[in-house]
């Protein structure tokens, strides 16, 4: 399958790393990937904040960039829930017949990374191998609009080694918000208190979800407190095998850092290894060939 | 005068939240409370396999009454008076308590006795009784609760939720005047129950909101838990109740729906023990004298906004704000105003037409708790997003906020222009860098990393990797 990637704007500038996970997996199971270069925001954060008339350009962008695409994989949940929940709607104050045609021929084919390799494609295990302690954060994007929570539980519970720790009270916002982190920041960082309480309750190394607008939150309070437990995009989990361990990014932030010999020399158990670390899927060592 | 309690003066959301934030009694005895009521609610509404249906049939008998509102008013009043009842119809807030100041001093009255209602305090009424000399008894246990601290209340269903029954005893005890007083839950409710009972024996008028107004039978309805409402609306010889012109329903039948909805989402339980509903007069059974007062104070204004028109659906049972993270944290006097919580975070602007408490919408991350447990489906994150932008669109919102917005959607208009943002952002982050992480910004940023680090934007996009990686691909291994 030919499977279009928007990787997302905060992806694509702060957490490279996850789309090229995103990428590693996708090629991994045999499938061929693009990336668009024109692309560039869902719209998400004007749409929210009440910025309608800027948020509606960025749809007529999107809609405009991934016209004709097969699939869509986008790896995160609140964008998806986004497109799905507002683009209609947004198409329809227009009045413009022709973008809501447009709209409507494009949802079905857009999903969130976890939706499509469970729902689409059907694969729960993608030969990913990772030995460590992981609890899942459930985005509230991903529980309310997609009702995608399940998925990534069953393709975390394929991992090999992997050890699955549920957190506690995970339908609970952790307090992000988008703009509401920071016009209110002293909730924000209230909410973000107790969040962080349920993932220490599990003492998992790991705290993963299908978002890294969530896992930036709670990554840089978790950072903030020295905590060691770090932050990791589903797909970046996914992406690691035996043979190509993914390269450990400093210990509470979705990885995606300025990257150095030193990090990539700190895999666990794994020796130093350019391409894998680079997250090349045709590197050394590398399982894309299968 | 359109008001909703003392909500005009009140301090914007951010302001008043820090102050609950700081208090730590508080915020246990809000946490714990809405905890108990959220579970409570899990059970029963789990309980019920056709919730799904219950609650997109209230949602249709509420739409369906706000595009026929006027029809169903009309209705309501001419059953009304037919049963014995006097209708009268309010403006807005300043109107409604004149008329029943008016119905009191008719009749000599210096006390009335009153049964729980949101819609008196969104009035005032009880500053607007004081002021003429009458002598207003709140007989819900919360509401005297608060009324005896000169308090306000926090929670839609339990006002007094942020005090826990230390604090109760210690109130009772002084303002009482009781010389001991035990901690047991009896021991409070003894005295309530003492102090009370006077009242109910000795005033003549009784004052009620209503849960539902029935349109072809010209009833009310109200639902509690300790029966005081019972006695308000049983003993007094003349009985006043204010109704807001949303509490409509269109048929005495709807009930089933709604008294169904209501418990288990209010209290988590199955019924209400107290479930009062009465139609006019009847000779020498209850009160003599019936008078309703149907009060507007800005509802047909929201009712001419189609988008956020179902916030009038709300039949205040509060399952929003015991299910709202953010509620949870700071309680309900945050939201200044006495609707609060999610609930609350867009009534009130809307009563004010958005002339006021326009920091409310922004009160949320949008999680949608509020919307998943509503059981007459008001979509609250969409009617948040739409109140957010009708104030970017009267121009309302910070500059610098509108700054940065266009800022950000003109990068996002191209992607070289994005991707000269991302390298502007490399070369001005370092300063601010150290490890990889950013812990301290300046302007409204530093909001963030006051208490968060943020990732550096690192040294290579995913556009410039995949870039990168297609010219390698395209030279061949």
């Amino acid at each position: 399958m030919r499977i279009s990637l928007f990787i997302t704007c905060y992806n694509d500038t702060l957490f490279p790393e996850t789309g090229k996970a995103v990428v590693r997996v996708l090629e991994r199971l045999g499938h061929e990937v693009e990336f668009r270069s024109a692309q560039t925001c869902c719209g998400q954060m004007h749409d929210n904040t009440g910025y309608a008339s800027e948020a509606l350009s960025i749809m007529r962008q999107f809609v405009r960039v991934f016209d004709g695409a097969e699939v869509i994989c986008i790896p995160s949940s609140s964008c998806v829930a986004m497109i799905r929940e507002h683009y209609p709607k947004m198409a329809d104050e227009t009045g413009d017949a022709a973008l809501r045609r447009q709209v409507d021929e494009l949802l079905p084919r857009v999903f969130e990374f976890s939706e499509l390799l469970v729902d689409r494609l059907g694969v729960t295990d993608v030969g990913a191998y990772y030995p460590h302690t992981v609890t899942l954060h459930t985005p509230c994007h991903a529980l309310r609009s997609l009702h995608v929570r399940d998925q990534p539980m069953a393709l975390l519970r394929s991992v090999r080694g992997l050890q699955l720790i549920n957190l506690p009270r995970d339908d609970e916002c952790c307090g992000f918000g988008g703009t509401f982190a920071v016009k209110n920041a002293g909730v924000s960082v209230a909410m973000l208190a107790d969040k962080i309480e349920s993932i220490r309750e599990t003492k998992a190394e790991v705290c993963a979800a299908t978002d890294n607008s969530c896992l930036m939150h709670i990554g840089g309070g978790l950072h903030r407190q020295q905590t060691g437990v770090r932050c990791m995009h589903l797909a970046e989990i996914l992406a690691t095998t035996e043979e190509a361990p993914v390269e450990q990014a400093p210990a509470a932030m979705p990885s995606g850092l300025p990257r150095g010999i030193s990090e990539s020399s700190r895999r666990p158990g794994g020796v130093p290894n350019a391409a894998a670390a680079l997250g090349c899927p045709w590197g050394p060592g590398a399982s894309a060939k299968e | 005068m359109i008001r909703v309690g003392d909500a005009a003066q009140a301090p914007e959301f951010p302001v008043a939240a820090k102050l609950a934030l700081g208090n730590a009694q508080l915020r246990r005895n809000v946490r714990r409370a809405t905890e108990i009521i959220r579970n409570k609610r899990a059970t029963v509404v789990g309980e019920m396999p056709d919730w799904e249906d219950l609650r997109e049939a209230g949602h249709h008998i509420k739409d369906h009454v706000l595009r026929h509102l006027d029809v169903y008013l009309e209705q309501f009043e001419d059953n009304c008076t037919r049963a014995g009842g006097h209708v009268h119809w309010a403006r807005d807030a300043d109107e409604a308590n004149r008329i029943v100041i008016d119905l009191i001093q008719a009749r000599h009255a210096r006390e009335i006795i009153k049964v729980k209602t949101m819609t008196s305090d969104e009035t005032r009424l009880n500053v607007a009784l004081e002021a003429a000399g009458i002598i207003p008894y709140e007989t819900d246990l919360a509401d005297l609760i608060i009324q005896l601290g000169e308090d306000r209340p926090s929670h839609i269903v339990v006002p007094a939720l942020h005090k826990n029954r230390a604090e109760i005893r210690e109130l009772f005890q002084r303002t009482m005047k009781l010389e001991t007083l035990g901690p047991e839950p009896e021991d409070l409710t003894n005295a309530a129950r003492a102090f009370l009972r006077e009242k109910f024996l000795r005033v003549n008028v009784g004052f009620s909101g209503a849960n539902f107004a029935m349109a072809d039978t010209g009833s009310v309805c109200v639902v509690e838990s300790e029966g005081n409402g019972r006695m308000c609306v049983t003993l007094p010889k003349l009985l006043i109740t204010l109704v807001g012109v949303e509490k409509i329903i269109p048929s005495f039948d709807d009930l089933e729906v709604f008294l169904q909805l209501l418990p288990r989402s209010a209290t988590g339980e199955r019924m209400n023990p107290y479930n009062s509903i009465w139609t006019g007069i009847r000779a020498g059974d209850g009160p003599q004298e019936f008078h309703v007062v149907l009060l507007d104070n800005g509802r047909t204004t929201v009712l001419a906004d189609e988008a956020s028109r179902e916030t009038l659906d709300c039949i205040r049972c509060a399952a929003c704000l015991n299910a709202c993270p953010v509620y949870r944290q700071t309680g309900g006097h945050a939201y200044g105003s006495i609707y609060s919580g999610p609930i609350g975070a867009i009534l009130t602007p809307q009563l004010q037409s958005m002339e006021h408490s326009t920091s409310l919408p922004y009160a949320s991350t949008l999680c949608g708790a509020c919307y998943e447990v509503c059981p007459v489906k008001i979509n609250i994150p969409e009617i948040l997003i739409h109140l957010r932008r009708r104030i970017v669109e009267e121009g309302s919102a910070p500059l610098g906020e509108r700054l940065a917005m266009k800022a950000a959607a003109f990068t996002f208009g191209d992607s070289s222009r994005l991707s000269a943002a991302q390298k502007f952002a490399r070369f001005a982050q370092r300063p601010f860098t150290d490890a990889g992480h950013i812990s301290k910004l300046p302007g409204p940023l530093g909001a963030w990393t006051e208490a968060r680090d943020l990732p550096a934007v690192p040294a290579e996009s995913f556009r410039q990797w995949w870039a990168k990686r297609d010219r390698e691909r395209s030279v061949g291994p």
